[in-house]
C-alpha cells in the first residue's frame, strides 16, 4: 500500500510544482514528474505477487505471471507523453523568442 | 461486424500522411483531398445516422472474438448516439476544410495545416466511436496534440501564450483521466466500457467509485471547459485560425469533453443522486457564469467563446436534471425528454458556433481587426456574412423559428415538469442575456455607422461563402428535429440508450 501512496505523493509533487513555479520549464518539468508518478502507478497496478514475466511457458500451466495489460497501456502512454513534452518544449522555445523570457508573470498578453 | 466502422479513425489518418507526402510536389492537392475525405466521411456519418436506429454495432480490432462473453479485443462501437456525434464531426469538419481554402492564403505552410486538421478529425472520431476505455484516452491525446499545434499555427505572441495555457492545462486534464482509468482497471481488471459496467455492478467500494468519478469528471470538464476548469478555452478559441476556432467551439468540446462525460455517466458508471446534483449544478454555474463573462467582451472571438462555455452549459444542465430522475427512479419520461432537449441543443450549438465563427473569420478577414469597437455599417458590403451571421445569432439567443429556440424550449419544459423551476427560470434569464449581447454583436458589426466610408471592402471569396450559406441552412432545417416522426428517428435511439442502464452494456457483451 505504502508505494501506491508514495505514487500519489509524487502526483501531488508534480501537481505543486504546476501551481508554484514561475518559469516556463520548471513547469514542463513538474507536467513531467506528474506523467512520471501515473506511469509508475500503472505499473504498479499490474503487478501481482511473485509473477514472472508474461511469456506463456507450455511447460508449467499454473505459473503465476504480472498482468502485461498495464505494461502495454504504459509504453503508449509514453510515448503520447512524449510528444506531448516535446510540443511543449517547442512551444516555450517559441515563446523565449518572442518574450525574451522564461517567466510566465511576464508573459500576459491575453486577459480578460 | 461492421466493417465501415473504423474508415472513420483510418482514412483521415491516411490523409493526413498523403498530404504531407504527396502535398509538397502537387500544389492545390492539399486542399481538395481534405475536403474531399471529409466529404465522403460526412456521407458515410449520414447513412449511419439514417440506418442505425436501435441498433448497435461492434467492430472487434484485429478480429479478437470475446471469449466466454469477456471481450478482450478492443472494440470500435456505433450506435445512435455515436452517429449523431460522428455526424457533427464530420459535416462541420467539412465545412471548415472547404472554408479554409481562401482562408489559408494568409498563413504559410498549408500542408501542416490540413495534415493537422486531418489528425485533428481522426482523433476526434476515434474518441466517439471507440468503445475502450484507454483507447478513448489514445484518440483524446491525438486530438488535443494536434489542437495544441493549431491553436499557435500563428505563431505570434498571443497564439503561443494561449497555446501554452492550453496545454498545461490540457496535460494536467490527461493525467487526471489517466489516473481515473488506472484506478478503474486496478478494480475491474478490464478496460471495455460495457464490461466495466457489469463488473462493478457486482458490487464496489462506495468511497473508491466516488473517487474515480470525480477523477474522471474533473479530467474530462477539463477538457469540456465546464465552469470552474474554463480559464483556456478563451485564449485558445480566440487566438486559433478562425477555421479552427469554428472547429474547437463547435465539435472539439463536445466530442472529447461533453460526449465522453454523458457516454461515461450514462453507460458505465452508475450515478447516484448526490453526484448527479453535483454534474447539475456545475451545468448550471456554466450556463450563468459564461454569459456574464461574455457579455462585457469587445473582441468577436472571445465573445463567442465564452458563449461556448455557457451554451454547454445548458447541454449539462439538461443531461444533469435528466441524471437527478434516473438517480431518483422517478418520473422516467421527463428524465427522457431533459436528455433529448439536451442532445438537440448540442447538435445545434455545433451549427450556429460554427456559423458564428465563420463569419467573426470573415470579418476578420475582410477588415482586418476583432475589435466591436473598429467595425459597423459592414451589411452594405457583406450581405451574405450580415445575414448568415443574423440567423446565427438569432439561432443561439432562441428565437423561433431557428433551431436555439427548440431546443432551450424542450430544456426549459424540462426543467419545468421535473420541478426544478429556479434552473428554469436561469435558463430563460440566461437565454435574455445572451440575445442582448448578440444583438450588440449585430449593431456594432454590421449596422452602426452606415455612412462610414471605407475603402474597398468587397464579399469574401466563394468557398468561404459556400459554408456559411450551407450553415445557416442547416440551423433552419434542425428546426425540423422537434417533429415527431424525424426526432423518433434521429433523437430518440440516442436517448434510450442513454437512458436505458442495461442496454448498452448487455447488446455489446453479446455479440
Amino acid at each position: 500500500m505504502i508505494t501506491y501512496i508514495m505514487c500519489f505523493i509524487l502526483f501531488l509533487v508534480g501537481f505543486y510544482g504546476v501551481i508554484t513555479r514561475r518559469n516556463l520549464v520548471k513547469i514542463a518539468v513538474s507536467l513531467s514528474i506528474m506523467e512520471i508518478s501515473t506511469f509508475l502507478f500503472f505499473a504498479l497496478i499490474g503487478y501481482v505477487d511473485g509473477g514472472a514475466a508474461p511469456i506463456v511457458d507450455p511447460a508449467d500451466p499454473v505459473k503465476t505471471y504480472v498482468d502485461p495489460l498495464p505494461q502495454a497501456m504504459v509504453l503508449t502512454a509514453i510515448v503520447i507523453g512524449l510528444a506531448t513534452t516535446s510540443m511543449m518544449m517547442a512551444i516555450i522555445i517559441r515563446l523565449y523568442r518572442k518574450y525574451g523570457t522564461f517567466d510566465i508573470r511576464e508573459i500576459k498578453n491575453l486577459k480578460g | 461486424m461492421n466493417p465501415l466502422l473504423p474508415l472513420f479513425v483510418i482514412t483521415p489518418l491516411v490523409a493526413a500522411f498523403l498530404i504531407m507526402i504527396i502535398g509538397r510536389f502537387v500544389s492545390g492537392f492539399n486542399k481538395v483531398f481534405t475536403s474531399l475525405i471529409l466529404l465522403f466521411l460526412a456521407c458515410i456519418s449520414f447513412y449511419f445516422l439514417f440506418t442505425t436506429g436501435e441498433n448497435i454495432y461492434v467492430y472487434k480490432v484485429g478480429g479478437w472474438e470475446s471469449v466466454n462473453n469477456i471481450p478482450i479485443g478492443i472494440y470500435m462501437v456505433m450506435d445512435g448516439f455515436t452517429a449523431i456525434v460522428v455526424c457533427i464531426i464530420n459535416l462541420i469538419g467539412f465545412l471548415s476544410a472547404f472554408y479554409s481554402i481562401s482562408y489559408i492564403k494568409r498563413y504559410t505552410a498549408e500542408n501542416y495545416f490540413y495534415a493537422l486538421f486531418c489528425l485533428m478529425i481522426a482523433g476526434m472520431n476515434g474518441v466517439v466511436i471507440s468503445g475502450d476505455l484507454f483507447n478513448i484516452f489514445v484518440f483524446l491525446e491525438i486530438s488535443v496534440i494536434s489542437a495544441y499545434a493549431l491553436v499557435a499555427f500563428g505563431v505570434e505572441k498571443n497564439e503561443l501564450e494561449a497555446s501554452f495555457k492550453y496545454q498545461v492545462l490540457g496535460c494536467l486534464a490527461s493525467f487526471l483521466i489517466l489516473f481515473g482509468i488506472g484506478l478503474i482497471y486496478w478494480k475491474a481488471k478490464t478496460l471495455n466500457i460495457a464490461d466495466i459496467k457489469t463488473a462493478f455492478s457486482n458490487g464496489y467500494d462506495k468511497t473508491y467509485y466516488l473517487f474515480v468519478q470525480i477523477l474522471i469528471l474533473s479530467g474530462f470538464g477539463l477538457k469540456a471547459a465546464i465552469i470552474p476548469f474554463h480559464a483556456w478555452l478563451p485564449d485558445a478559441h480566440s487566438s486559433a485560425p478562425s477555421p479552427i476556432s469554428a472547429m474547437l467551439s463547435g465539435v472539439l468540446i463536445k466530442a472529447v469533453g461533453i460526449y465522453v462525460i454523458i457516454r461515461l455517466f450514462f453507460n458505465m458508471f452508475v450515478v447516484s443522486e448526490s453526484f448527479s446534483v453535483l454534474i447539475t449544478t456545475l451545468g448550471t454555474l456554466s450556463m450563468v457564469i459564461g454569459v456574464f463573462l461574455a457579455i462585457g467582451q469587445w473582441d468577436i472571438k472571445r465573445l463567442l467563446a465564452y458563449h461556448s462555455i455557457s451554451q454547454m452549459g445548458y447541454v449539462v444542465l439538461s443531461v444533469g436534471i435528466g441524471m437527478i430522475l434516473i438517480a431518483r427512479g422517478t418520473r422516467p419520461e421527463v428524465a427522457t425528454l431533459a436528455i433529448a432537449g439536451g442532445l438537440f441543443h448540442l447538435i445545434n450549438h455545433a451549427a450556429f458556433k460554427g456559423l458564428l465563427f465563420l463569419n467573426a473569420c470573415a470579418i476578420e478577414y475582410t477588415i482586418g481587426t476583432r475589435n466591436l469597437k473598429e467595425m459597423g455599417g459592414l451589411a452594405k458590403y457583406m450581405p451574405a456574412t450580415s445575414a448568415t451571421s443574423f440567423v446565427a445569432s438569432m439561432s443561439i439567443s432562441g428565437i423561433p423559428p431557428f433551431n436555439g429556440f427548440f431546443s432551450k424550449l424542450i430544456i426549459i419544459v424540462a426543467a419545468v415538469m421535473g420541478r426544478f423551476y429556479f434552473l428554469a427560470a436561469l435558463a430563460v434569464i440566461v437565454s435574455i442575456i445572451t440575445l442582448a449581447s448578440f444583438l450588440k454583436f449585430q449593431r456594432y458589426a454590421f449596422y452602426d455607422k452606415p455612412d462610414f466610408k471605407r475603402g474597398k471592402i468587397k464579399e469574401v471569396p466563394f468557398p468561404m461563402i459556400f459554408s456559411m450559406i450551407v450553415l445557416s441552412v442547416i440551423c433552419l432545417i434542425l428546426s425540423l428535429l422537434v417533429i415527431p416522426g424525424v426526432r423518433e428517428a434521429i433523437l430518440t435511439p440516442a436517448v434510450n440508450i442513454l437512458t436505458d442502464p442495461l442496454k448498452y452494456a448487455t447488446t455489446i457483451i453479446g455479440q
